[in-house]
């Protein structure tokens, strides 16, 4: 068991690995642009316009801008989430690309890193897709939302970290529905992507305190309106931890699972 | 110097002994063979030599290098071909060995430059940009075993290499893998084809429950451990022919389902009387690396 614990090695040898999902990633680049892409921004437009259009202002903007910020955060979320459980799951469990690699000179750690860092490039595609939006509708200026970027790779790091772990127990494809349905929608619903986290009752709001993509949102929503978060680095840290914590377990795990 | 020196190697998973004391020596330019029923812990003695999982006692050198504390480095000069193709099945052919070698810290040109070569030998040139899913089982595996060569490995493992190919294809993967020999490389492969076995390699090592039973050339297990003439014995009358008759000319006898196995050094006697006997038919044939084989794992099923 101890071998197993060790802390992450982080060494350059992931770059290949990363390349590999990268090819994979060109060879079917526009319809995963279009899936990764769509379904956010017309979630954004459609309840923008569509429920804005009924609402005064929304924490003190139109509630299209409001909305702006939440769907950076859940759709870099969501986008790190899938990569590294079902597309994960298959080049590990499904396909054994990991077991052919590991026959090569690389190392599990080597592979895990090459699917984190991965799962962040896609994210950050995803991230600023959306950005790209905002921008082209003039919701926010460039100068204030540049620090979005590193926000989005600091979000796909966390829930690419966070869900290696489910990838390190799942049987089967079936399992990953537990973790959507118990911890991905409700961080949808409770952290402040389409209404304040202050419309909720005290309760859900003490919740909601301690999901990482709350700290994500709480960051991102004062840089798209142009103003400055609070507690930029209490934020940062949960992210970190979220994310930095997620990795090593689920390395452990994986380590567990695959080098016995 | 052996090229792969294990002793006294031990693995257990939850208190069961699957690799229980083993040695094993390869020389340069051999062809080794691990030979053992489903179970014997040959796939497991495969993961621990390429460093893939730690032991729980013994020593792995690999090259000259300590596994597993540089298998990493003793990989960059090992061929590995699975049990199961694991390809990637997004890729060509010619992409899938592109992809291979750079986790060998290959540079693209260095890559590029030789497929030609590999997917020539694998008998591929014509379908160096199909996907892998058009590729019949045959060509997979020699595609599987052109990406093991793609770092020029000084060992190859290889794992059940036949398994599950037809005939044709496997006369042709034991053509490849005795050209891969003349160029003086080394060879460790697992197999329960002792027709493989017999063909291929040098040495053999008859393994179960963890451990080595039997080690030497084919024709040396055979001189060893088994008389020279088998004579299979079935037909209707056969139980009855066995009851009377089989003691007086066999020197051991086994009965296999419906068969006799007479086991003889001399079958000029036994011949002609089965040959008067229209309730009996036989066989007559030399003895076999799967005659050793059954007669030191025993004939039980392994599942």
């Amino acid at each position: 068991m101890m071998q197993f614990l060790r802390l992450p090695i982080l060494n350059l040898r992931f770059i290949p690995v990363w390349q590999r999902n990268f090819l994979v990633w060109r060879k079917l680049a526009i319809p995963s642009i279009l899936g990764n892409l769509a379904d956010p921004a017309f979630y954004m437009l459609g309840l923008g316009y569509g429920l804005g259009g009924l609402l005064p202002e929304v924490g003190g903007v139109p509630y299209l801008t409001f909305l702006a910020a939440g769907t950076v955060c859940y759709s870099t979320m969501n986008s790190a989430t899938f990569e590294v459980l079902y597309s994960g799951f298959s080049r590990m469990h499904v396909q054994k690309t990991w077991e052919a690699i590991l026959n090569a000179p690389l190392t599990l750690d080597d592979v895990m890193l090459g699917e984190l860092v991965w799962a962040i490039s896609k994210s950050l595609l995803s991230g600023l897709a959306i950005l790209a939006i905002v921008w082209a509708l003039g919701l926010a200026g460039l100068g204030q939302t540049l620090w979005l970027i590193p926000l989005i790779i600091l979000i796909g790091f966390c829930f690419a970290g966070m869900g290696l772990v489910m990838n390190a127990l799942s049987p089967n494809y079936d399992f990953f529905m537990y973790y959507f349905t118990l911890v991905i929608t409700p961080m949808v619903l409770l952290c402040g992507v389409f209404y304040p986290v202050d419309q909720l009752p005290a309760w859900l709001q003490a919740v909601s305190a301690w999901l990482p993509l709350t700290h994500a949102i709480e960051l991102a929503r004062p840089l798209v309106q142009g103003g400055m978060p609070q507690q930029i680095f209490a934020h940062i840290l949960a992210l970190l931890a979220y994310g930095g914590v997620g990795y090593y377990i689920a390395l452990v795990l994986t380590r567990r699972r695959l080098l016995k | 110097m052996p090229l792969l020196n294990i002793r006294n190697l031990r693995k257990s998973y939850g208190g069961l002994e699957v690799v229980a004391g083993l040695d094993i020596a390869v020389a340069r330019g051999e062809c080794f063979g691990l030979l053992g029923p489903n179970g014997a812990g040959k796939t497991t003695t495969l993961r621990l030599a390429l460093g893939l999982t730690a032991p729980d006692g013994g020593e792995i050198a690999m090259l000259g290098l300590p596994v597993p504390a540089e298998a990493r480095e003793a990989r960059m000069r090992i061929g590995v071909v699975p049990q199961m193709d694991n390809l990637d099945p997004d890729f060509s052919a010619r992409e899938n060995l592109l992809i291979y070698g750079r986790y060998f810290g290959l540079k693209d040109a260095e890559i590029a430059a030789r497929i030609p070569a590999l997917l020539e030998f694998a008998g591929l040139s014509h379908r160096a940009d199909a996907r892998i899913e058009a590729l019949s089982g045959g060509m997979k595996r020699r595609l599987t075993l052109a990406r093991a060569l793609i770092n020029d490995p000084d060992l190859i493992f290889l794992d059940e290499p036949t398994t599950g190919l037809d005939p044709q294809a496997r006369h042709m993967m034991w053509q490849w893998l005795r050209r891969l020999l003349t160029q003086g490389k080394t060879i460790v492969l697992t197999t329960h084809f002792m027709e493989e076995a017999e063909r291929l390699c040098d040495r053999v090592a008859i393994m179960d429950h963890g451990k080595i039973i039997a080690t030497g050339s084919p024709h040396e297990l055979i001189r060893n451990h088994i008389e020279p003439q088998v004579v299979e014995v079935y037909g209707e009358g056969m139980a009855g022919w066995m009851a009377a008759h089989s003691r007086a000319f066999c020197e051991r006898v086994e009965k296999v389902g419906e068969t006799v196995f007479c086991y003889t050094h001399d079958s000029k006697d036994l011949l002609p009387h089965l040959h008067d006997r229209s309730d009996l038919r036989y066989l007559n044939r030399p003895a076999s690396l799967e005659d050793v084989f059954l007669k030191l794992t025993g004939r039980d099923l392994r599942d």
